[in-house]
């Protein structure tokens, strides 16, 4: 019963191992300024974890494969040099993969969640209904007219609550249902939610935040490739949670400019 | 090795079980650990409360003097039935139930005023539109904080008035023992040092200031 | 001032009569331990059905399942479930696996069984307040359950219920009304039975130990309650204030958890100046500990049976177990913000937060490795139990070292809310804990009912279920990675389609793992009736609930007051009878 555990918990640890070493399912390319630091940092832990796993699980396959009960009046023996030698390599070995994660680690948070958005970044104002994303572009004006949440109305199209009668900003904002970005400009997004709690999830960007119902928070990040990339929802927000989605699409300068152009036109 | 260590603690060899090295009856341990469990109750809400008030731009102080001459009226109240809660439980040990029951009741007493100058101040202030989910003077919050909290608080006295009326009635039959008495002492005395948070906190926090 | 006659009048008391005495209300711990361990069972089965029909669900999105528009016409029509009765089954599902299985079980169920026994006490502390206890339970299952039978279905809001959505009532979303209400009735009520538990299992442990059981002396297992009771006093009480604050959100108008400006379906909600955060620090900061109550005691019972598997102590024995478990019971009341990673909290304090959530691996390293190095010069016998002990060892390190991608706010920004998440803590708390549960189970039922398990069938159902999550979960770790979002009911994304083939491997695996389960109850009912019949000790083993016949006597230990003279695990010891030294055999050792 011994051989055949640890012939079993072997295989696991193997195959479940290459699976990860294959890049069988990864992470989808990095179209983000700050994305390669996450990589590297998750690179490294998979590397830390990895040794963790492979070693933890294969010591035990083979002492399972070793130490069964033959009944031949075997002593049992004890770990050479006792427990001290579990304390201290796991203080150690995991203390050091703490303080090099962390200290590295912090770095990359940093550049997300810290550091604020450059100046020249292009505001683009979010919001998240169940269950759809809306986005707003200031508009020639470059300002972004009032929201007023009792005028919110999915029926005639003003998702943002605007009042264009008395708000003067507002009447050149633009409001559509995908998110259009110009490449290797830092965009800066206030996302905030009309209902319940939603999240703005883009892979290839390496961004997740939440919508927050009653906060506004500023999310940035800088796309380094043109390409359409979708944007889900990872806050569990209701029947249509599955649902809700919409595109981000990254164009060349010029393409954006013209975008926005005819955007304002309509 | 270990054995020495519990020959040391209890300066005698053997150990009954049950009994070291811990001497603490079971009945009072579980209120110490109730009254452990019950003020992380109250210091969650209490956290709850700062939490929003802090997060509130409009948060209302609304309490007059005579709000905060009740508030220590009742506080008074509350502190005294403490004092004849250790007189009961002085009165218990050494045995006179008599003299322990009345100091009890006396205890009881102190309670039922509380509780009735409480409910007074809250018909006064849900007669000036005080309500759970609205008030005349900013965040609607107040009202949901002052009545969760204060309601909480309350129960707790009025649970605690029926509680001694039991163990009143218990021991004066010789059901229970000064132990019980003294253990429900605890539970009061619990309740009495919360209203010692709750008052500040919610009251005198909130006090109009002109 | 008040002697041991007194206190033992405390639990002293006389075996009832009349069936309902004696199995319904009944103030015997082990009948009360039983009451919970078969009130889990029921909780299990039907949280582990759920799962099947939402795994076959998202293999299979269009495939009708026969017979399902019978539990709920408007939810699955025609047997095909809506995305909205996919939410309600999976809401259903995390509570309760997480309240009335994980936290039921191993602690109230194994505990309230054995904790006494092991101590050499006749019974707990107060026994009527166990009873409550398990009724009060009792009665929380049953209003959480009733939400299925209500027109609107169990609440869509999952097992953390995250305001708004489970605030604003039905305007926010089928179940989120009535079904809502009742959820949170259902986890406020389940609170007060465990806060009484958890009191009750306090004093017990620090009362009630025989002569002899110096604390040093307590089995693994008592520890492990004993820290778990801690725990459980201190997060139920603040999940039960929350539980309030949530119903009077709902009932009294309040806005504790609802900020003002909300729109729903173009309506301006009249709510105004309440915190989503708030629900969410006052959730996790019971939820994180919470975590460590569900596997604490798993990792007390494993410790347990490797310790006769192995024929000798843990490495390190109960001062490194214990000052782990200490340590890890500590730290899990700083690290809650770990969920909140992206909630939107400061971000700051997400570092902070992540800081103690790495330190915490390091206890639960060192348990590992300690586990690991026990194995090495064993003599293992491989036994049901014991497998399935091993096996605990074995997803506990797998679960665990995923937690150090998921403890990183930085690699959480891509991780947080997908199924490796999902895979995570399925392996680290679902699996270990189930698997603590299956030994413990197949370890004492011997003790508890008087008759062995049959060794063939659990050997299979070990097999088939350590081989059988692998193939589950260690996947979801995978497409986890590829981004794919947990809580859909359908994957409609462009990039999600192509994953849908490893979800129908994953189903495949779990109705085969599934399977097992069904063979694993067999077994358990059989045995119980045609099983053969136990000896007192069948497995070698040295601590007190081996000393008395298999089942106990209503007193436990037959009116004997039992001594106890040595550490709970003198195992493979020389020139002892057998390999092995009774706690409470007068005998001396060579060696002390």
């Amino acid at each position: 019963m011994g051989k055949f555990f640890a012939i079993v918990l072997t295989v696991i640890t193997l195959v479940s191992a290459s699976i990860f070493a294959m890049h069988i399912w990864w992470m989808p390319v990095d179209i983000s300024v700050h994305g390669p630091a996450l990589d590297k940092q998750f690179g490294e832990t998979l590397m830390g974890t990895g040794f963790g796993f492979l070693v933890a699980q294969l010591s035990l396959a083979y002492f399972l494969w070793k130490f069964a009960d033959k009944g031949d009046g075997r002593k049992v023996r004890e770990f050479p040099g006792g427990p001290k030698v579990t304390i201290i390599t796991a203080v150690v070995l995991v203390g050091l993969e703490i303080l090099a994660l962390s200290f590295v680690g912090q770095k990359a948070w940093a550049s997300v969640n810290l550091d604020p958005a450059p100046p020249n970044a292009m505001h683009i104002d979010v919001q998240a209904e169940q269950f759809a994303f809306y986005f707003r572009y200031a508009g020639p004006d470059g300002q972004f007219g009032a929201v007023h949440p009792e005028k919110i109305s999915d029926g005639n199209g003003n998702y943002f609550g605007l009042d264009p009668e008395n708000d003067i900003p507002a009447r050149d904002d633009i409001v559509v249902g995908s998110l259009t970005i110009p490449v290797n400009q830092p965009i800066l997004l206030t996302i905030h939610s009309k209902d319940v709690g939603h999240s703005f999830y883009v892979r290839e960007l390496r961004i997740q935040q939440d919508f927050v119902p009653g906060i506004v928070i500023p999310v940035h990040f800088t796309a380094t490739q043109t390409g359409k990339f979708e944007i889900v929802c990872t806050q569990l927000c209701g029947l249509g949670h599955y649902n809700m989605k919409a595109y981000l699409e990254v164009l060349p300068q010029d393409q954006f400019d013209q975008w926005l152009k005819a955007q304002a036109g309509q | 090795m270990s054995e020495s260590d519990i020959t040391l603690k209890s300066g005698r060899a053997d150990w009954l079980g049950g009994e070291l090295p811990y001497a603490i009856p079971s009945k009072k341990l579980g209120m110490w650990l109730f009254i452990v469990s019950d003020s992380i109750t109250f210091g969650a809400v209490l956290v709850c409360y700062a939490y929003l008030r802090l997060a509130s731009p409009n948060w209302p102080t609304p309490f007059r003097l005579s709000s905060i001459v009740n508030g220590a009226i009742m506080t008074f109240v509350l502190l005294s039935s403490s004092v004849t809660m250790v007189a009961a439980v002085e009165a218990a040990k050494h045995g006179r139930i008599a003299a322990s029951v009345r100091w009890l009741s006396a205890t009881m007493l102190g309670g039922v005023v509380f509780d009735i100058l409480h409910i007074r101040e809250w018909l006064g202030l849900i007669h000036e539109g005080l309500r759970l989910y609205q008030n005349p003077w900013g965040s609607s919050l107040f009202g949901a904080a002052f009545f969760t909290l204060t309601g909480l608080h309350m129960t707790h006295v009025t649970v605690g008035v029926i509680y001694l009326g039991i163990v009143a009635i218990g021991f004066r039959r010789g059901k229970f023992t000064s132990d019980d008495v003294e253990i429900s002492g605890l539970y009061w005395h619990f309740v009495d040092l919360v209203w010692m948070f709750v008052f500040p906190l919610v009251y005198l926090l909130s006090a109009r200031m002109h | 001032m008040h002697d041991t006659s007194d206190q033992a009048a405390v639990h002293h008391h006389a075996p009832p009569k009349g069936f309902l005495w004696t199995h319904v209300f009944s103030l015997d711990h082990k009948v009360i331990g039983k009451q919970y361990y078969f009130l889990s069972l029921a909780a299990v089965v039907i949280g582990m059905v759920l799962s099947w029909i939402m795994r076959f669900h998202l293999a299979w999105a269009a495939a009708a399942i026969p017979g399902l528009q019978h539990l709920s016409q408007v939810g699955a029509p025609g047997g095909i479930i809506t995305p909205e009765y996919y939410l309600s089954l999976l809401t259903l599902h995390g509570t309760l696996m997480v309240f009335f299985v994980l936290t039921t079980a191993p602690q109230a169920g194994f505990g309230n069984y054995f904790l006494p026994i092991q101590i050499g006490a006749e019974d707990m502390a107060f026994p009527r307040l166990n009873m409550l206890s398990f009724w009060v339970t009792f009665v929380g299952f049953v209003t959480l359950v009733s939400t299925l039978f209500i027109s609107d279905g169990p609440p869509i809001s999952g097992w953390t219920a995250y305001a708004p959505l489970s605030a604003l009532g039905n305007d926010a979303g089928p179940g989120l009304g009535r079904g809502q209400i009742l959820w949170v009735i259902s986890i406020g009520i389940f609170c007060i039975g465990s806060l009484l538990g958890a009191l009750n299992f306090i004093a017990t442990t620090l009362d009630l130990r025989c002569k002899g059981m110096t604390l040093a002396r307590m089995p693994y297992t008592v520890w492990a309650w004993f820290i778990t009771a801690v725990l459980g006093l201190l997060a139920f009480a603040v999940l039960l204030p929350a539980c309030v604050l949530l119903v009077l959100d709902h009932v009294g108008g309040t806005s504790f958890f609802i900020p003002g400006g909300l729109v729903l379906s173009d309506k301006l909600q009249p709510h105004s100046g309440g915190s989503t955060l708030l629900w969410q620090h006052m959730f996790w900061f019971f939820g994180h500990p919470e975590v460590y109550i569900a596997i604490i005691p798993g990792i007390g019972i494993t410790s347990h049976i490797l310790a006769s598997t192995a024929r000798k102590p843990l490495l390190g024995g109960s001062r490194v177990l214990v000052g782990c478990m200490v340590a890890i019971a500590f730290l899990s009341f700083t690290v809650w913000g770990h969920h909140m990673f992206i909630s939107g909290m400061n971000p700051f304090s997400s570092l902070l937060f992540s800081v103690p959530t790495l330190i915490i691996t390091i206890p639960a390293s060192i348990i590992s490795l300690n586990w690991i190095a026990t194995v090495f010069g064993a003599r293992l016998r491989f036994h049901t139990p014991g497998l399935f002990a091993i096996g605990f060892i074995s997803v506990f390190v797998t679960g665990g070292l995923s937690g150090f991608f998921l403890a990183q706010p930085s690699l959480d920004i891509y991780l947080h809310a997908t199924y490796f998440v999902v895979g995570h803590f399925h392996m680290v708390m679902g699996v270990a804990a189930i698997f603590g549960m299956f030994a413990g189970t197949y370890f004492w039922f011997p003790k508890m009912f008087g008759r062995m398990m049959n060794e063939t069938m659990g050997k299979i159902h070990f097999w088939v279920t350590f081989i059988g999550v692998y193939c589950i979960f260690m996947p979801m770790h995978y497409i986890g990675l590829a981004g794919n979002v947990r809580r859909y009911s359908a994957f409609v994304d462009d990039y999600l389609i192509p994953l849908i083939p490893v979800h129908k491997f994953i189903t495949i695996a779990a109705f085969v793992t599934g399977a097992a389960q069904l063979l694993f109850l067999f077994n358990l009912f059989w045995s119980m009736y045609r099983g053969k019949k136990a000896e007192e000790n069948p497995w070698d083993s040295t601590t007190l609930e081996w000393t008395i016949p298999s089942p106990p006597p209503f007193d436990n230990f037959g009116g004997r007051h039992p001594i106890v003279y040595h550490d709970p695990y003198e195992l493979g010891v020389e020139g002892a009878k057998g390999d092995y030294v009774m706690q409470d055999s007068p005998e001396k050792l060579a060696q002390s």
